[in-house]
Formats: C-alpha cells, sequence, structure tokens
C-alpha cells in the first residue's frame, strides 16, 4: 500500500480517485450490477430506496388515519360506520407495521451504517458482502409479504400481534407475522456483519477508543440485533404454528397462556426501541462533533453508554406489562430498572451538551437536526420516565400518552437524526450538495409540524383519550383536530425533505471531498467515494480532531494538512 | 461464508496472492477469524430462538406437570438414546474432519465429512420411524392430535381411544417401565394446595416410593391422610372435594383425578387409600378432565422442539454435502480449510441442542 506522497493540503473534489475518475455509483453500469453487487455503498443505496419506499407508504398511511380522526371530529358527524372503524383499525395496524419494521429498525443502521461503517474504519468493505446482500433480499422479501397484506389481505391486530386476538383474527395475520420473520433475517444480518466488521476490519492505529461514536452505537445496536431478534423469530413462528395447526401455546383453553406472548414479544420488542434510537444517538455525536468543530466532550461515556443501554434494555420489557397481571413484585423491579435507562440516555444528552458549550457552533440543516433531536428526545425520554413510574402507568396506559411517548422517541428522535445523518452523508453519498435554504425551511415545517401533531396527545392522553380508538367523546374532538393539522404540515416539510434530495442529483452543486470538515475517515476520500473506497489507506488519528482541515472557499469545503494532523496527534498524546 | 473470491479481480490488486483470500481481507488469518467469529454470532442467535422454545416448555412443563408426564410415555426412550449417540458420533467424525482439514489429509477429510452426513441420515431416519408411530396413532401436533378438545368435547373421538390405549400401555408396560418407581402423580399447582393441607409431604413420600417398600409408604400417607381429615373442618373438605357434603357421604368418584385428588381415595366409608401400588406411571385416568384436554399440548411442543431441531439438522446436511464436494474437488489443504472448520461449528451446535432436548422430552419422569 503506498502512502500519501505529497504531505502538502489534499481535498477539495478530488480526493481519492479510480483513473479516470470513476466512482461507485458508475463503477459499472447495468442493473443486474446493482442486484448482484456486493459493494456495501450500492447495497446501502438499494437499502435506502427500499426503505424511503416503506417510510412514504406508512406515512401516508397515518396521514390516512389522522384524517379519519379529523373526519370524525368535525361537529354534528356521526360515528364511523362499522366498515370504517374496521378500516381505521387495518390502517392503523399497518402504519405501525410497515414503519416499526420496514423504516425505524433498519433505516439508519441498513442504510447510513452500511454505506458509512466500512468508510469510517477505512475498509474495503463489511466483513461478509454477501450476507449484505442476502439480508437486502430478505428484507425485499419480507417487504413483500407485506405488500401482500396491503393488497390481498387485511391486518387489524395492531403491529404487536397480541394473542388471543391475533390467533383468531380473520386477516392475514399468518402472512404479516411471515414478513417480520423474513425482515428479521435481514436484521439480523446486518447486526452479524456490522460486529464481525467492526472487531475484525478496523485499520492499524485504530483502537476500540479511536472509533467514531457513530461506530460505538453501531457496534451496540448490532448486539441487540443479533440477540433480541431471534426471539421474536420463534415467537413469531409459535404464533404462525397457533394459527396453522392449533396447538394451542397461547390459547388458556387449551392449558397456553396469552401472556407469555406479551413476554416473548416485548423481550424482543423493547430492546428493539434501541436498535431504533442508539443508531440514532450515534448520528448525534458525529453531528455535535462535527458542527461544534470541536473534539466530543465524554467520548467514553458515550460510547459506554451505548453499551450500557443496550444491556439494560434487556431487563425492562415487561412495563409493558404492568396492566397485564403480573405480580406486584414483577412490576416494581421492572419499574426501578427502567428508571436505570435514564442514566446512559442521560449521560449522553450532557456530553452533547457539553460539546456546545464553547464551540464554534454551525447552523448548517444536519446541526438544526441534531438540535431538534436532543430537544424532542428530551421530551420523549423523560415522559419515558414518567410511564416507567407504576402509579402514572397504570393510568396512562394505552392512552394518547403512550402514543405521543413513543412517538417522541421513535420519530420526533428518530426520524430526526435519521434526516440529518441523510443530509450530513449526502454530499459523500452523491457527490452533490442539497439547497441549504430549502432545507432550512423544510426543518422548520418538520419541527413544528411534529410538535404540533404529538404534544397535544399527550395532553389528550392525560385527560384519558385511549389510544387505537376510532370513536371518542365530543370533549376530544378538537384535540384531534389539532393533531391531524400539525400532521398535514409534518408531512408537506418531509415531502420538501424528499423533493430537496432529489432535486440536487440533478440540480445540485458538486460536493467537495469534506463539505463539513469532519474527521472521521470517510471524509478521507471522495465524494462519491471510489468502487475500493480508498485509493490509498486514509491517515488514521483521533476521529475528533478536526483541526487538521482547514477551510477553502474556493470550494466551499475543507483540506487536509497530514503534517498538522501528525502534529496535533503527537501533541494530545503527551 | 468467508469465500468472497468472485469479487477479486476487478479491481487491480496486488494483494491477493492466495486465491482464496477475499479482497477486502489483508490476511488468510483475519479471514479466517473474521468467518469463525460471524459463525460464533450465528451461533448466538441460534441460541436465542431455541432459547425461546426452551422458556416455554419450562413454563408448560412447571404447568402442567401431570400432562407432560403422561405425554412423554407416547416418546421412545431407546430411539432417543440411539438418535443422541448417532449425533454424537457423528460430531466426533465432524471434528475428526476438521483435523484431517487442517493436517492436509485428503481422503481422511472426505471419508469423515461422509461419515458425518451419514450420521445426519441416521439421525434423520430414525426420527422419521418415531414421527412415524406418532402419525400411526393419530398423534400429530395441533388440531389434529387424537387428544384435542373443542368445545369440551374430543374432537377426534375416534382416535382417542387408540392414543389412549397406546399411551397407557406403554406407561404400565414396556420400555417405559425401566426406571423403577415412580410418583403415582405431580401435582397442578392451581389445584394441589388445600390437598397439600391433607397429605402433608407427600411428595417427598412419593419421591421414595419404590417397588421394594409401596405399603409401607402407602401406609404411612393413609395414616397422614385420615388424621388430617378427621380433624378437618367442613371448609376444608369442601375445598378439597369441591361439594358442600360430610364426609361420610361422598360417593367415590370415577376417576379420583376428577376431583383434583390425584392420591389420596376415599371410599364410601369415608376411608382414605392410596391409589393401586400397579400404577408406577401415570395413566389417563389418573388426569382429571381438565388435565385431559390439554394432552395435546405435549405434543404441540415435541413436535415444535424436534421438528425445528430436525430442520437444522437437514440445513446442516446440506451444509456438509457442500463441504463434500468442495473437499472432492481438492478446495481444502493446510492453508484453507475455515469452512470446513465453521461447517464444524455448526454442526456441534445441532449436536448440543439435540443434548437438552433429549431429557427434556423423552426422561421426564
Amino acid at each position: 500500500m503506498s502512502v500519501i506522497q505529497d504531505p502538502v493540503k489534499v481535498g477539495g473534489y478530488g480526493g481519492q480517485q479510480e483513473p479516470g475518475g470513476t466512482n461507485y455509483i458508475n463503477h459499472s453500469k447495468g442493473i443486474m450490477s446493482w442486484l448482484l453487487t456486493l459493494d456495501h455503498k450500492r447495497i446501502g443505496l438499494m437499502y435506502m430506496i427500499a426503505v424511503l419506499g416503506a417510510f412514504l407508504l406508512g406515512g401516508s398511511l397515518a396521514v390516512v388515519l389522522r384524517t379519519m380522526l379529523f373526519m370524525r371530529a368535525a361537529p354534528d358527524v356521526a360515528p364511523m360506520t362499522p366498515a370504517a372503524q374496521d378500516l381505521y383499525n387495518q390502517v392503523f395496524t399497518l402504519h405501525g407495521a410497515v414503519l416499526v419494521f420496514m423504516f425505524i429498525i433498519p433505516a439508519v443502521p441498513a442504510i447510513l451504517g452500511n454505506i458509512v461503517l466500512p468508510l469510517m474504519l477505512g475498509a474495503k468493505d463489511v466483513a461478509f458482502p454477501r450476507l449484505n446482500l442476502l439480508s437486502w433480499y430478505c428484507y425485499m422479501v419480507g417487504g413483500a409479504f407485506f405488500l401482500f397484506v396491503l393488497l390481498n389481505g387485511r391486518l387489524d391486530t395492531g403491529w404487536t400481534f397480541y394473542t388471543p386476538y391475533s390467533t383468531s383474527s380473520t386477516t392475514s395475520v399468518t402472512a404479516a407475522t411471515l414478513g417480520a420473520f423474513v425482515l428479521g433475517f435481514s436484521s439480523i444480518l446486518t447486526g452479524l456483519n456490522f460486529i464481525a466488521t467492526i472487531h475484525m476490519l478496523r485499520p492499524a492505529g485504530m483502537g476500540w477508543f479511536r472509533m467514531p461514536l457513530f461506530l460505538w452505537a453501531l457496534y451496540a445496536t448490532s448486539i441487540i440485533q443479533v440477540l433480541a431478534t431471534p426471539v421474536l423469530a420463534i415467537t413469531l413462528l409459535l404464533l404462525a404454528a397457533e394459527r396453522v395447526l392449533g396447538v394451542g401455546i397461547f390459547d388458556p383453553a387449551m392449558g397456553g397462556d396469552p401472556v407469555l406472548f406479551q413476554h416473548f414479544f416485548w423481550f424482543y420488542s423493547h430492546p428493539a426501541v434501541y436498535i431504533m434510537i442508539l443508531p440514532a444517538m450515534g448520528i448525534i455525536s458525529e453531528l455535535m462533533a462535527t458542527f461544534c468543530r470541536r473534539q466530543i466532550f465524554g467520548y467514553s461515556f458515550i460510547a459506554f453508554s451505548s453499551i450500557a443501554i443496550a444491556l439494560l434494555g434487556f431487563l425492562v420489557w415487561g412495563h409493558h406489562m404492568f396492566t397485564s397481571g403480573q405480580s406486584a413484585m414483577t412490576n416494581a423491579v421492572f419499574s426501578l430498572i427502567t428508571f436505570s435507562v435514564a442514566i446512559p440516555s442521560a449521560i449522553k444528552v450532557f456530553n452533547w451538551l457539553a460539546t456546545m458549550y464553547k464551540g464554534s457552533i454551525s447552523l448548517a440543516t444536519p446541526m438544526l437536526y441534531a438540535l431538534a433531536f436532543i430537544w424532542l428526545f428530551t421530551i420523549g425520554g423523560l415522559t419515558g420516565v414518567f410511564l416507567g413510574a407504576l402509579s402514572l402507568d397504570i393510568m396512562a396506559h394505552d392512552t394518547y400518552f403512550v402514543v405521543a411517548h413513543f412517538h417522541y422517541v421513535m420519530v420526533g428522535s428518530m426520524l430526526t437524526a435519521f434526516i440529518g445523518g441523510m443530509y450530513y452523508w449526502w454530499p459523500k453519498m452523491f457527490g452533490k450538495m442539497y439547497s441549504e435554504p430549502v432545507a432550512k425551511v423544510a426543518w422548520f415545517l418538520i419541527f413544528v409540524g411534529f410538535n404540533l401533531t404529538f404534544f397535544i396527545q399527550f395532553i389528550a392522553g392525560s385527560q384519558g383519550m385511549p389510544r387505537r380508538y376510532a370513536d371518542f367523546l365530543p370533549e376530544f374532538a378538537w384535540y384531534h383536530q389539532f393533531s391531524t393539522v400539525g400532521s398535514y404540515v409534518l408531512a408537506i416539510g418531509l415531502f420538501l425533505v424528499l423533493y430537496n434530495w432529489v432535486h440536487s442529483l440533478f440540480a445540485g452543486r458538486k460536493a467537495p471531498q469534506n463539505p463539513w470538515g469532519g474527521n472521521t475517515l470517510e471524509w478521507h476520500t471522495s465524494s462519491p467515494p471510489p468502487h475500493e473506497n480508498f485509493t490509498e489507506d486514509p491517515h488514521v488519528t483521533d476521529p475528533y480532531q478536526m483541526h487538521a482541515w482547514d477551510y477553502d472557499e474556493s470550494i466551499d469545503g475543507y483540506v487536509y494538512d497530514k503534517a498538522k494532523a501528525i502534529e496535533l496527534d503527537q501533541q494530545s498524546h503527551h | 461464508m468467508t469465500s468472497e473470491n468472485e469479487h477479486t479481480g476487478d479491481t487491480g490488486h496486488g494483494d491477493n496472492h492466495h486465491p482464496h483470500l477475499a479482497h477486502h481481507f489483508e490476511t488468510p488469518a483475519q479471514q479466517f477469524e473474521s468467518g469463525k467469529l460471524g459463525m460464533w454470532v450465528f451461533l448466538a442467535t441460534e441460541i436465542l430462538m431455541f432459547g425461546g422454545l426452551f422458556c416455554a416448555y419450562a413454563i408448560y412443563r412447571g404447568n402442567h406437570q401431570d400432562v407432560f408426564l403422561y405425554g412423554y410415555g407416547a416418546l421412545d426412550k431407546m430411539w432417543g438414546a440411539t438418535n443422541t449417540v448417532v449425533l454424537l458420533a457423528s460430531s466426533l467424525t465432524m471434528a475428526w474432519a476438521v483435523r484431517a482439514a487442517q493436517k492436509g489429509q485428503q481422503k481422511l477429510l472426505i471419508g469423515m465429512l461422509i461419515a458425518t452426513f451419514m450420521g445426519g441420515v441416521g439421525f434423520m431416519v430414525i426420527k422419521g420411524v418415531e414421527y412415524k408411530a406418532k402419525w400411526d396413532h393419530h398423534l400429530f401436533p395441533g388440531t389434529m392430535n387424537a387428544f384435542y378438545y373443542e368445545g369440551g368435547q374430543p374432537k377426534h373421538p375416534e382416535a382417542l381411544p387408540h392414543a389412549i390405549e397406546y399411551i397407557d400401555g406403554r406407561n404400565l408396560g414396556g420400555e417405559a417401565h425401566g426406571g423403577g418407581g415412580h410418583a403415582p402423580a405431580g401435582h397442578e399447582p392451581a389445584e394441589d394446595s388445600p390437598q397439600h393441607e391433607a397429605v402433608p409431604g407427600d411428595d417427598a413420600h412419593a419421591a421414595e416410593h419404590t417397588s421394594a417398600e409401596p405399603a409401607s409408604a402407602g401406609v404411612r400417607a393413609e395414616q397422614n391422610a385420615t388424621a388430617h381429615l378427621a380433624s378437618a373442618s367442613p371448609v376444608i373438605v369442601q375445598a378439597v372435594y369441591g361439594a358442600p357434603a360430610d364426609v361420610s357421604t361422598i360417593k367415590p368418584p370415577a376417576s379420583p383425578a376428577d376431583m383434583g385428588v390425584n392420591d389420596a381415595v376415599i371410599d364410601q366409608a369415608g376411608e382414605v387409600s392410596m391409589p393401586s401400588a400397579a400404577h408406577t406411571q401415570i395413566l389417563w385416568n389418573d388426569l382429571s378432565s381438565d388435565q385431559q384436554k390439554k394432552v395435546h399440548l405435549f405434543f404441540g411442543i415435541y413436535f415444535l422442539m424436534t421438528g425445528l431441531h430436525g430442520l437444522h439438522v437437514l440445513i446442516g446436511m446440506v451444509l456438509i454435502a457442500w463441504l463434500i464436494l468442495k473437499a472432492k474437488k481438492g478446495t481444502f489443504g493446510k492453508d484453507y480449510f475455515a469452512p470446513v472448520d465453521i461447517g464444524g461449528l455448526y454442526w456441534h451446535l445441532v449436536d448440543l441442542i439435540w443434548i437438552f432436548l433429549f431429557p427434556l422430552l423423552y426422561l421426564i419422569h
């Protein structure tokens, strides 16, 4: 491997390029070169198209169900007919199932993780490229099952598939569970790949504590994916066996136990909440450091808090079942451990705030999303502590308070981090800059729209509005109308983001190698990177030592001063 | 898993001295370690998946001890033990194959892989013989099972007597008898708390029952129960026997288990006696009518656990067949044996899961 020959500044538009200036996108042509690719970046892009498609579907269903509630709330309107209520049940079920299994869980690891993780390691690919492609096909097959449910069948159990209703419902529960089962394989394969890659493919000079925090977060996520998902797999298999064969495992009349299904389901699905949020937190750590142009504060605390959240996440599933008839002792223990998850979460938030303190903050779009994340995650996280308290949970269980809480975490936090990360790595992925003004307008609409939609649901829930109901008392009418208007604002903002991304591909300014000044290794290669990621081994230093990158106005990006980097690195070792 | 060699060559890298080294690894050792780590992580997922089944097993066995004790009588211990030996032997040949690959002993490698594959075949054939025996007696998983009840009535009344006869017959004699003395019955936790008061410590006594001294244990339990009942208040009697009645008027139940009383039977004179000493195993009539409706649950769990395990054996056999083909082409040698090593790990796990399944299902008493 050759070493960088020219010690003076590199960067600009060029960076590391293949002869002829090809990159991973135009490296080879034809549809088969994509469908059979083993390149992690291409697989990431294929995931992006599929996952965003699922997001469009699940998000549209959200607009449909909010619209149905809006119309019900109009004065002097009769309640929905039974047929309409049936439709409502199916819409909220598919909304939840599609967005949980096909968007929130895979979005950050499968898209951004796939594209960025090997780049951050200075590696050529993930450890098992074929398994990586297989995971994408699993995702597509799982998605096909859900598409079947949408077009041919129906599904009205809620995304949780609770027994005993799910074993007796005449809708396409079996197809949906098989779909979720196959999607689980996709998730397991991604996690397995990331664990092996992080263990085995770190470059010389990158010990565990010189790894970017996004990788720590992905590592913690992968542990959960690998250890929790198989339990969902067996649960769904048992549910399918119950429906197809009638083995009676969840049927009390035959000696089975429907509550066991809840235990099994939440043993996966609570850790799955951390599959959703941990990689999002990893993105925020990167954004905070880069846009404050400052060494991240409390590196090892942020790294270990990811692991702590992953481990504690396995011990709190019972807090979904406080009203299921568990013993008081069980409830108390689960409540206590639930509170303890707040500690590593708060450690992260305080470290991000400390990173901002006296930082040289740039309010570029990704940073705006990071700020929105802190705001929304704090609300979502703290209301989670409320719900972890037994006395309040008994009252708030299955109300809109819970709906608002988990949307603040899953949408408010995870979605904003995902969009922020997409903006951040968009120039790297496609070599194009998006429109900053449009992006900021869209951010504003999303932030305002989201809070309009969901904050009022805390109030409606605390007043007793139950979740999943197609009908409600007149005093809840205006809450629902208000929330629906908010969801329209949110939807407009999201479409504006999509427009901005697509538009940038055709009309965007050419992106420099490093538009933001970050020092993680993906910024050490060209935008977009070559097929092999790097034509020469990147210079591994502290990932948050950004002062070797100098701003160059002519390209509106940063150029690397390797001599300065070596000097800074030596200083930091003293 | 590790041989990504198709992906080489399109980059013009000069590092690929080794024909099996994928382009994104620096050294064969790094590639080997990655593959092994990947397989270990995969095995962890397998353990957690089976862990769910084992957890379900533990809960249902705890909740329905008598049902499991009864249902397991349908299983053939000898076949199960034979299969355990077959699978253990195939693990030995697999380990031997790995060693042969590492030492470059081509013929031995192929021979051992074939032996391992034949072990898998043997296991599946025996499993097939066992399943056939269940099939023949209408012991399917789920609603097809002879013991399946619907709306309180047997769904397959024509099959039920045969299935009962089959299991009772096995429980009374044959190979299932070999285990020596058994507790006459376990207890339904939900039902037995008042009874525990009536016959204190009978579990301990039951555990001591051996064919050598059934009488003395029976007498002791009898004395305990009689003494206790004599002084029992009507409330306790009512709680135990479910009807507001004077002890002296209680009729003998058709089956003692029908009243939730498995051990102690009250005859017309109000005397308490133990069930016939011939019952060294639990029989259909020892089960309460509620328990009888749950017998099919045992078969559901049996088929799910052994079926999922059998599926893994089949996958392992496909893997080994692929290794045999590769080995015949001379792919493996001292420098490259990762697929044999990693395939072996998988085969050992499949073996290990069976080591747990065998006692849990076949050796319940």
